[in-house]
């Protein structure tokens, strides 16, 4: 990919170099629906991008308030895009609330699009509007198109004969086909996906066409006095292949069934409805025929101890849940570590403590991942960067799993798991396999049997019941080292604390060293990022780079046990930042971990950093 | 399964090499060497059996059996017994719980377990007591024991095992007690159903709530107090010796039940109900019956099996894999997809 910077106030008039585009309206109006099917259009059209759904956690908020806002942003352009873009370029504003709740993002300078019809006394007041912005000139910093999209719509879909209601509905589409003809898109994929769609209702899928159809029209006809133009963005320069696009709970999925292929192992997926974990479960059940079985729990901690039972019988037991969930499997999470059993746990993170902000995303799990259960109980943890990255790193997650007899944790967030990137498909064959072993036959000397024998990683064999002849029991209670036989005797935990540990601190030695992803292996700063803050940084240390600043960006995939040689890398850097949405948890981690002076750079709104934030630290870490 | 291929065991063959840790006298060791006695009978295969248990002095019955064991975490053996029975179906799964555990902090996942109809027996020892951490009262104790939580009487109405499981949706209830010469009897029709089969054995324990069950368990007077259903056989108990022979008739007027006279011996006269295990209006009836008026009914109360969880979710995953193949390429490349040259 190219790797020049992407500066949308460099852009040119008829053909920018990226764009940012947030289309905003009440949770009623199909945003998010028209930001997937805009992003889609993106990626047909050759550019890169990347996408930030942000809604409500209410499902149906109260139509026209402020908190039932619901917004899709979506930054495409022609060169590499890390991230959902800082300041909209563009604002689609379906009603006032929209309006209100979005426009301090937008760019100075930013074209609003409003639609009036929906600017009524009524609407305005619910969103503590005293008078109606559109035509107090409170709005002067930016350019507003404002036009009765509502009475359009209607007009375009008249002949259907729908009810005024449903005629609405397709206001989404009207602006989709306006935004279309704004950044010279073909409609023909759109009137594909809307014929697909309302297959069983083909007046609904012509009315949508109608609306689509004359949102375009209306862009190349209107008289627009120049404030809308058509504009071009073009493809990105990307390396040959198949492309598709992809968020970060689907790359969960499938990385979970390609990781269990690659063990050679049937899977087992236990879960519970909870926001944003449970789109891996809807995915997951759509994939049975590749050895996939999975169970809506009764609660949480079914949900994992049901994948622990799996695990016991042969299967590669996983679980997926958000922060609060997770709490909840704390005590099975033990269980598994006790008994050195395979075994995935996905967390989703968002907003907490407790309910906290179930839609919004955060880091705030980080310790709840490395230290958040009783005793002296280690576990690998991972973290994903972006929703691509997430395949890779749930393949990563079944390898360690069933290599080391051990339950891992695979983080993403709230972000990844929602937000859309384009995705080089991968080829499957192009991972290395690692089938898992089954004991079949004593493994004792005289033919007994030491279910808690160790190999050369410290694993323990992987025994199902049904084996004629290895009749054993495990369980939570500490055990003797070898048979595994009940056993709370002073040297018997000792040794076997010691194992567990030396069992997981080992995983480092299976994992690639620490590499710097930009900048150099030593110098003035290091920004040290994890997980979906990847983006933000990675440009910010980009554009600093560019402006001739000694600064390096290392992002770690594996926060537990981390690399061995980052400790060392750390230290050849004067200072360390560590961006991450929480109050500061990784950055403790490396302080502890390598006693080296790593600095915050916290931000908990549950909205991700802008590369503008991230850029102001780091001259104030160099200043 | 649990129609495995029929192999000889004796009950030293299901004995494991790990020393016994309950209290001496505890009527865990009964139900043990009644499991024990059990298995060889049925045919069973010790490398095909597991079992499940949670936390507690109950949970403890993995370590002692000569077959597969999972002593897992407080409450949750039903969830864990899922995931294993999900994962290979024809393991023979027996659930050891107790009332704490099985319904106290696991209730939740009992009753989930019931209404799903996993293929396993689940037996609940009930000591009405918490044993292994000194003697608390439980979820079954009865209002007004003392305790060291309750010294001056537990306040809360107990839940009963049975009423529980059938208000679940169980379709076999069996109850026994810990030295009842019928024990292994119950575990065998438990093992022949097919689906969840729900085992209340009430149990001895000594040291925290000694002889709680006296009034129906002990020896002398048993005849009159302990109603021993038989399917297909009426509903009979008491004896000329002690006092006559009595039934259990059904009151159709107040739809519950009475206990009539049988002593001149035309018990079909006296209207006593004939045993049938599928009747589950009866059945509610018996795990309702309260001990004190009426005899402790004992014995298989209700048994009419219904498919299993297991075969519904696995039978709905082979289908949806027909004719479908497993071509991870192709998944991967699901979607709207467009080429780079």
């Amino acid at each position: 990919m190219a790797t020049q910077i992407a500066e949308p106030e460099a852009s040119t008039r008829n053909h920018p170099e990226a764009v940012v585009v947030r289309f905003a309206g009440d949770s009623g109006d199909g945003m998010q629906l028209t930001g997937g099917q805009f992003t889609l259009s993106s990626a047909l059209s050759g550019n890169d991008f990347a996408t930030f759904p942000d809604f409500p956690a209410e499902i149906r908020a109260p139509q026209g308030t402020l908190f039932g806002v619901s917004a899709f942003q979506i930054n495409f352009g022609s060169t590499e895009i890390d991230t959902a873009g800082d300041a909209p370029d563009v604002l689609v504003a379906m009603n006032p609330a929209a309006l209100k709740t979005n426009v301090g993002a937008l760019k100075p300078g930013g074209l609003i699009i409003a639609d009036t019809g929906e600017f009524t006394k009524r609407n305005l007041e619910k969103a503590r509007y005293e008078s109606n912005p559109v035509e107090d000139g409170s709005l002067a910093k930016w350019n507003v198109l404002a036009f009765d999209i509502s009475a359009l719509t209607l007009e375009s879909v008249k002949p259907f004969g729908l009810g005024n209601k449903e005629a609405l509905r397709c206001k989404n589409m009207w602006t989709l086909g306006l935004a279309l003809w704004m950044f010279d898109r073909d409609r023909q994929p759109l009137i594909d996906w809307l014929n697909g769609k309302f297959r069983k209702n083909p007046v609904l899928a012509e009315a949508n066409i109608a609306a689509l159809n004359a949102g375009h029209a209306y862009g190349e006809t209107a008289e627009l006095g120049g404030q809308l133009h058509k504009q071009h963005v073009d493809a990105v320069a990307t390396p040959a292949g198949l492309y598709r696009t992809i968020t970060g709970a689907e790359a969960v999925a499938l990385g979970l069934v390609a990781g269990a292929r690659l063990a050679d192992l049937p899977m087992f997926f236990g879960g519970y409805p909870i926001t944003p974990a449970s789109s891996i479960l809807h995915y997951l059940t759509g994939m049975k025929e590749f050895g996939v079985t999975t169970f809506q729990a009764e609660d949480e901690i079914a949900a994992i101890a049901s994948a622990i039972g799996a695990s016991y019988a042969g299967h590669l037991g996983v679980t997926s849940s958000s922060g609060p969930g997770i709490a909840l499997k704390g005590e099975a999470m033990g269980l598994a570590v006790m008994t050195e059993l395979p075994l995935v746990i996905v967390n989703s993170q968002r907003g907490g403590p407790s309910t906290g902000l179930p839609t919004k995303t955060e880091q705030s799990d980080l310790y709840q991942a490395v230290y958040g259960r009783n005793g002296d109980t280690p576990m690998p943890v991972i973290a994903a960067r972006s929703p691509g990255d997430a395949f890779e790193c749930a393949i990563e997650a079944c390898r360690i799993a069933t290599q080391y007899m051990t339950p891992v944790i695979l983080l993403t967030d709230g972000y990844i798991a929602n937000a859309a990137e384009p995705w080089a498909v991968p080829d499957p064959d192009s991972f290395t396999p690692f089938p898992a072993r089954f004991l079949d036959q004593p493994n004792g000397p005289d033919g007994t049997l030491l279910p808690y024998a160790r190999d050369e990683k410290g694993a323990r064999p992987w025994i199902k019941p049904g084996t004629p002849g290895l009749m054993h029991r495990i369980g939570g209670i500490e055990k003797n080292p070898g048979t595994g036989n009940l056993d709370y005797s002073p040297g018997a935990h000792q040794t076997m604390t010691d194992a567990r540990k030396a069992k997981v601190d080992g995983v480092a030695k299976g994992i690639p060293a620490q590499d710097v992803c930009l900048g150099n292996t030593k110098g003035t700063l290091a920004v040290v990022g994890w997980g979906s803050t990847f983006g933000p940084i990675h440009q910010a240390v980009r554009r600093a780079r560019a402006r001739g600043l000694d600064v390096s960006h290392i992002h770690v995939r594996h926060i537990w046990p981390l690399p061995e040689n980052l400790g060392d890398l750390l230290k050849g850097y004067e200072k360390i930042l560590v961006p991450e949405m929480n109050t500061g948890q990784f950055k403790t981690v490396l302080r502890d971990q390598f006693l080296v002076d790593a600095r915050p750079l916290n931000k908990v709104s549950g909205q991700p950093f802008t590369i503008a934030e991230i850029e102001a630290a780091i001259e104030g870490a160099l200043g | 399964m649990n129609a495995i291929t029929p192999i000889t065991t004796t009950l030293k063959d299901w004995e494991s090499d790990q020393e016994v840790r309950w209290c001496p006298g505890c009527g865990d060791y009964a139900i043990l060497k009644a499991v024990q006695r059990t298995l060889p009978e049925i045919g069973a295969d010790p490398a095909n059996t597991v079992f499940v248990s949670g936390i507690g002095c109950s949970s403890r019955f993995p370590y002692y059996m000569a077959s597969y064991g999972f002593h897992t975490i407080h409450g949750r053996a039903p969830a864990v017994a899922t995931g294993i029975k999900l994962a290979n179906p024809d393991l023979d799964i027996w659930l050891v719980t107790g009332d704490g555990d099985g319904l106290s902090i696991g209730g939740n996942h009992t009753m989930h377990l019931i209404r799903r109809n996993l293929n396993c027996q689940i037996m609940l020892f009930n000591n009405e007591i918490y044993g292994l951490t000194k003697g608390q009262y439980s979820p079954t104790s009865r209002q007004g024991t003392t305790s060291p939580t309750t010294p001056l009487g537990s306040v809360d109405r107990p839940a009963s095992p049975a009423a529980f499981a059938l208000g679940s949706g169980a379709r076999f209830i069996g109850r026994g007690f810990d030295v009842s010469k019928e024990l292994p009897n119950v575990l065998k029709a438990a093992h022949a159903h097919r689906g969840a089969a729900f085992i209340e054995i009430f149990q001895n324990c000594i040291v925290y709530n000694k002889d709680v069950f006296e009034d129906f368990a002990a020896p002398k007077g048993a005849e009159d107090r302990q109603l021993w259903l038989k399917n297909g056989e009426p509903m009979l108990f008491g004896s000329e010796k002690t006092g006559g022979v009595k039934g259990i008739a059904l009151d159709t007027e107040k739809l519950t039940l009475k206990v009539v006279d049988v002593s001149d011996g035309d018990w079909q006269a006296a209207g006593v109900i004939v045993h049938d295990v599928t009747n589950r209006s009866i059945a509610h009836m018996l795990v309702e019956m309260p001990f004190g008026p009426f005899p402790m009914a004992l014995g298989v109360l209700y048994d009419d099996p219904r498919p299993t969880y297991e075969d519904g979710v696995l039978g709905q995953d082979a289908k949806a894999r027909e004719g479908k193949s497993a071509d991870l390429g192709k998944l991967l490349a699901k979607g709207q997809t467009w080429t780079v040259e």
